[in-house]
């Protein structure tokens, strides 16, 4: 418990000290620029692909689960949409993005401290967590919107190939019926909000364990494994609160 | 001109620095020197503020470094260059990205003076050739080198070396030696170094400060070293073969006068 609390306050100076006005605003752009291209944008073929092959798996699964004639096929669209909107493209795929970025950024952060590059931009007199921890953040919370509409519009692509090609009662004209039904737009932007946040546990949990990691290569790797085990906790503890609040 | 007075520092109880005080001058390379473990790193880390004594003061011309709040020493840390043991380069950079680093973040001149005076920086270190390259793609020397560069890139007031040939051969620490030694003189900088290398200690000491477990045991120059008779100083001295056969040549040379 004592532990713990050590830990969240360190966190909370940590994200106090990195949520400032930079030293150089032209640096911090250069920076944010970098992360958006390593975090996001490197990230976007994953996201992709995941998104296409889990949108025509989940298609493929309500349509083998419904053998009832009373249910309609485009209730085959439908939960495929919603299923899509609410919870994979934001929460499953912040969960996978948690495992990529939340590693990479912990054992970046996590070298710069074993091999002293992190102590000597403080020498420097340079606000070491500011310059290497914000940019992360920013770039994350701005970009991860964007995955996620990619991985929505990815996902549900998958799930109109999967009614093309593999029958199992499902016809195109059905499931774009379906996909179309009772389109809720607050689903989307419910979506983009939890990413957002997700960005933010993420990017500042897995600094958070790279920037005060002790010792040497060893310790980098757990603190990447810890980042990574923490922000999906933390994540998944997010998504209850958040649709509890956004949705009912 | 930097000075420590009776700096004690602790770690859960054990006392790693008991009652430091020296002076370290201005032009002249300052060498702190000991065995491992005996707190030369702990204390380099104090001066520079990377740590906080529990007791003493610190001063930088005069300026009390425990006192200052953060604003003071991110103004004070400017004046500083360091030159870490692992030359702590940055990875994503390249060499020239690298120098340029610290003027990047506090120069107010222009992209092209800036360059112009990272360029500099490494013709000074003779290290142009690789301005391009990344890290890991050159030589510990070379790395060494660049790290120099880009200590001496916002003209520092107080050059700090933690150990500065560790890991490199006999010849390149020489070079090393020499390039901090020099520019030591051309800057007119307080240059601290902490070292466990004989060679450096005959080569550049000006100032030397012997430590042992965490004592300050013995202050001199370079040639009071050899014909000095402090016994924890002559043990770690005298531990490399070469430096007691200098001494007994030195001894026997006596003799014969």
């Amino acid at each position: 418990m004592k532990k713990s609390l050590h830990r969240l306050g360190e966190y909370t100076l940590l994200m106090i000290k990195s949520i400032s006005i930079p030293d150089r605003w032209s640096m911090f752009f250069k920076q944010l620029v970098k992360e958006i291209y390593k975090l996001g944008l490197d990230s976007l073929w994953i996201v992709v692909i995941i998104s296409v092959f889990i949108g025509t798996v989940i298609a493929i699964q309500i349509s083998l689960n419904i053998s009832s004639p009373l249910i309609p096929k485009f209730t085959i669209g439908y939960t495929t949409r919603e299923i899509i909107l609410l919870e994979f493209s934001s929460s499953i795929m912040c969960l996978i993005l948690a495992g990529k970025v939340g590693s990479n950024i912990a054992s970046e952060i996590g070298t710069m401290r074993v091999t002293e590059q992190i102590d000597a931009m403080e020498i420097m007199g340079v606000n070491s967590a500011n310059f290497l921890i914000m940019p992360k953040i920013a770039g994350l919370m701005l970009f991860i919107p964007v995955l996620v509409i990619f991985s929505m519009f990815t996902g549900i692509l998958g799930g109109i190939g999967a009614s093309h090609l593999s029958g199992n009662g499902m016809t195109p004209a059905s499931f774009e019926y379906g996909l179309q039904l009772y389109f809720n737009s607050f689903y989307v932007w419910y979506s983009i909000v939890k990413s957002i946040v997700y960005a933010f546990i993420i990017s500042s949990i897995a600094s958070y364990f790279g920037y005060y990691v002790k010792g040497g290569a060893l310790e980098v790797g757990k603190a990447s494994t810890n980042a990574v085990v923490m922000s999906s906790i933390m994540i998944l503890l997010a998504d209850v609160i958040l649709t509890q609040l956004m949705l009912t | 001109m930097v000075e420590v007075k009776h700096i004690i520092k602790s770690f859960d109880g054990r006392i790693v620095l008991n009652d430091i005080s020296a002076v370290f001058e201005d032009g002249k390379t300052n060498l702190i020197i000991g065995r491992s473990g005996s707190g030369k790193t702990v204390l380099i880390k104090n001066i520079i503020g990377l740590m906080k004594p529990d007791s003493g003061e610190i001063l930088y011309d005069g300026r009390e470094l425990t006192g200052m709040d953060k604003h003071e020493l991110n103004i004070l840390r400017r004046e500083m260059g360091m030159l870490f043991q692992g030359s702590a380069l940055f990875d994503s950079m390249t060499v020239l990205e690298n120098v340029m680093f610290p003027l990047d973040m506090f120069s107010k001149d222009s992209v092209k003076e800036r360059k112009k005076r990272a360029k500099f920086c490494l013709e000074r270190v003779n290290l142009t050739e690789a301005e391009h390259l990344y890290p890991s793609e050159i030589s510990g020397g070379m790395m060494k080198r660049a790290a120099i560069a880009r200590a001496i890139a916002l003209n520092p007031k107080y050059l700090f070396c933690d150990e500065p040939n560790s890991g490199l051969d006999p010849k390149t620490a020489l070079l090393i030696d020499d390039l901090i030694h020099d520019i030591t003189k051309e800057y007119n900088m307080t240059t601290i170094i902490n070292t466990h290398d004989m060679n450096s200690v005959m080569n550049i000491g000006e100032n030397i400060i012997f430590i042992k477990e965490g004592v300050k045991k013995w202050q001199g120059t370079k040639e009071e070293v050899i014909t000095s008779d402090n016994k924890a100083l002559n043990d770690f001295i005298f531990a490399s073969d070469l430096f007691r056969k200098v001494k007994e040549v030195e001894e026997e040379a006596l003799e014969k006068k």
